[in-house]
């Protein structure tokens, strides 16, 4: 009998059409989640493409649907973008820094750093009440744009301390050593060799991170954002809303132009957050070819 | 010929005990060191070469546990009191890997890295220090025309080569290599050796090697290790034509290890 024939082509015979069963079942499963998304982008496009006019960008929303736009929620959007970046990576990366780099293993490092994995799972409702209580109660600080970047940071601050944390441990022992080896001493090795190695794994976690805060509304919802704001924030002390809230506000009224008007929102929105998620893929396939 | 007792001694390790937690990693070690000469570390994998290596510069120090006890001088001075500060020593006691590790950064970065650290600034300066290194290191002919690019686009043998250059680049008296031409080919590892034969004349050199021929061919002293201990420590020829103690002798010829 030649090597190539097999006795037990039964079983064999059995192996594949588990296979390929499964095969089918896993493609089933795949189709199932692209095509619910597809169903539910083309039916966004269908209700909202014949809104998305230039009078959406540069109108604030009105009573009448026809003269609705969302300047103010995108303005919003921004400012709190543009408030909450700086902050959150400063204070993220900080963190990251601090843990991995300073930080004793002690049983009290690994107590903050299961807190910090918890932190990230925990509802953003939750963040919303303690934002509520700190920034525009205890401090004082209102239902301002400061107020709401500011708790928008606590929300992303986890997610940004454990992709930074991942990012920076990815740096090789190696290069460190090198560093150590030529005399530099420990912040030098960190800001010179270590940062520089990490820093665009680390911004994907923080452009992500603030993709992620640009589509939440729970939160700011709770502390008070405005439903309805017909003039632009001129500090970060006045009242705002943003575009997850006007959307809302539109989906919630019984008129059809609205429901479009907030289909128009929410293409806005996917565009911004496909916007930047590309540009995180982008960075991290820089960092794939220096490393 | 004796060269040891002809050459000034540098290095002065004196009954070192080092301990990684619990496990005894060097037991005693004591040997003197020459200046400007090659000095090899040869014995089996595991018995301490990079340990004791690592002592010389205080790497050992970022590893957790380790402690030591007992005397190591470099040029009179005690590396381990507190008069020493680290960085300064491992600026005059310079490091190769054995896998090259270039940072992610140009050519002239990676070389102008450790100048940088210790405050040079200025622009001619750097420039000074990067093509002394780079020539030095027998590496500039070859990249002189390609300094901004990155230091991955060398080959292995080159990049072993940048990180000699940027270890000579800060000054340093002593260079220490834990098997640094173990990753490469033959014909760049006989380039480092070269290279080695050269710089002697203004460096001192400690090597590790797993490779007693390249001990042979390269080193005026070899120490030969067993399980932590110094089992002997002589003028290389002397060592591989006479050795004085048995195990040597099984290790030189190949019965074990
Ligand atoms: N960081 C460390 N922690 C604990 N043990 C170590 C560490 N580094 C080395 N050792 C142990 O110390 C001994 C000597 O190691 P090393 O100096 O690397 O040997 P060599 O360079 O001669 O191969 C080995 O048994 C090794 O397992
Ligand atoms: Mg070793």
């Amino acid at each position: 009998m030649s090597i190539l024939q097999d006795a037990n082509r039964k079983q064999i015979s059995n192996r594949r059409k588990v296979d390929m069963t499964l095969h089918i079942l896993f493609l089933i499963a795949t189709s199932i989640g692209i095509i619910a998304l597809m169903a539910l982008l083309i039916q966004i496009m269908m209700d909202g493409l014949s809104r998305l006019n230039l009078e959406l960008f540069t109108n604030y929303p009105s009573r009448m649907a026809a003269k609705a736009g969302m300047k103010s929620a995108i303005v919003g959007s921004i400012y709190m973008v543009l408030i909450m970046a700086p902050i959150s990576f400063i204070l993220g990366v900080g963190a990251a820094i601090y843990l991995e780099e300073y930080a004793k293993k002690s049983a009290f490092t690994r107590l903050i750093q299961l807190n910090i994995s918890t932190l990230a799972g925990v509802p953003s409702i939750v963040y919303g009440i303690l934002g509520l209580t700190i920034f525009v109660r205890g401090l004082a600080l209102e239902r301002s744009l400061l107020s709401g970047a500011l708790t928008m940071t606590l929300l992303v601050l986890p997610i940004i301390i454990v992709s930074a944390q991942e990012a920076i441990r990815a740096v090789p022992k190696a290069r460190r050593d090198a560093s150590f080896a030529l005399g530099a001493t420990k912040w030098q090795t960190v800001s010179r060799s270590v940062l520089p190695s990490a820093i665009s794994s680390i911004l994907t976690g923080v452009i992500l991170a603030l993709s992620r805060a640009i589509g939440e509304t729970a939160p700011l919802v709770m502390i008070g954002a405005l439903t309805f704001v017909a003039f632009l924030p001129e500090s970060i002390m006045d009242q705002f809303t943003v575009m997850p809230i006007q959307i809302f506000n539109w989906v919630s009224r019984p008129q059809l132009a609205f429901h479009e008007l907030a289909a128009a929102g929410i293409i806005v929105l996917l565009a911004l957050l496909i916007i930047m998620n590309i540009s995180a893929v982008m960075l991290r396939n820089k960092y794939q070819k220096n490393v | 010929m004796s060269t040891a007792t002809a050459l000034k001694t540098l290095i002065d390790i004196r009954d070192l005990d080092l301990y990684y937690g619990t496990y005894h990693a060097l037991k005693k070690v004591s040997m003197t060191i020459p200046e400007k000469a090659v000095t090899a570390f040869i014995g089996p994998s595991g018995c301490g070469k990079s340990t004791l290596l690592r002592t010389l510069n205080r790497m050992n120090d970022m590893i957790i546990g380790t402690r030591i006890e007992g005397k190591v001088e470099i040029a009179g001075t005690d590396i381990y009191s507190n008069e020493v500060d680290v960085e300064t020593l491992r600026k005059k006691v310079g490091m190769v890997f054995q896998q090259p590790n270039p940072f992610p950064k140009s050519i002239y970065d990676n070389i102008a890295y450790g100048p940088r650290l210790h405050g040079t600034r200025s622009k001619s300066q750097l420039d000074e220090i990067v093509e002394q290194s780079l020539k030095q290191a027998v590496l500039w002919d070859e990249v002189k025309d390609y300094l901004k690019r990155s230091a991955f686009s060398l080959s292995g043998g080159q990049q072993q080569r940048l990180c000699i250059a940027r270890a000579l680049a800060v000054n340093p008296d002593i260079l220490l290599m834990d098997e640094a031409t173990s990753a490469l080919d033959p014909i760049s590892t006989l380039k480092i050796e070269e290279l080695v034969q050269e710089l002697k004349h203004r460096y001192t050199i400690v090597m590790v090697t797993h490779n007693m021929h390249q001990a042979a061919r390269v080193s005026d002293q070899t120490v030969f290790f067993l399980n932590g201990e110094v089992v002997e420590f002589d003028n290389t020829e002397t060592l591989f034509s006479n050795p004085s103690d048995k195990r040597t002798e099984d290790y030189i010829t190949g019965r074990f290890g």
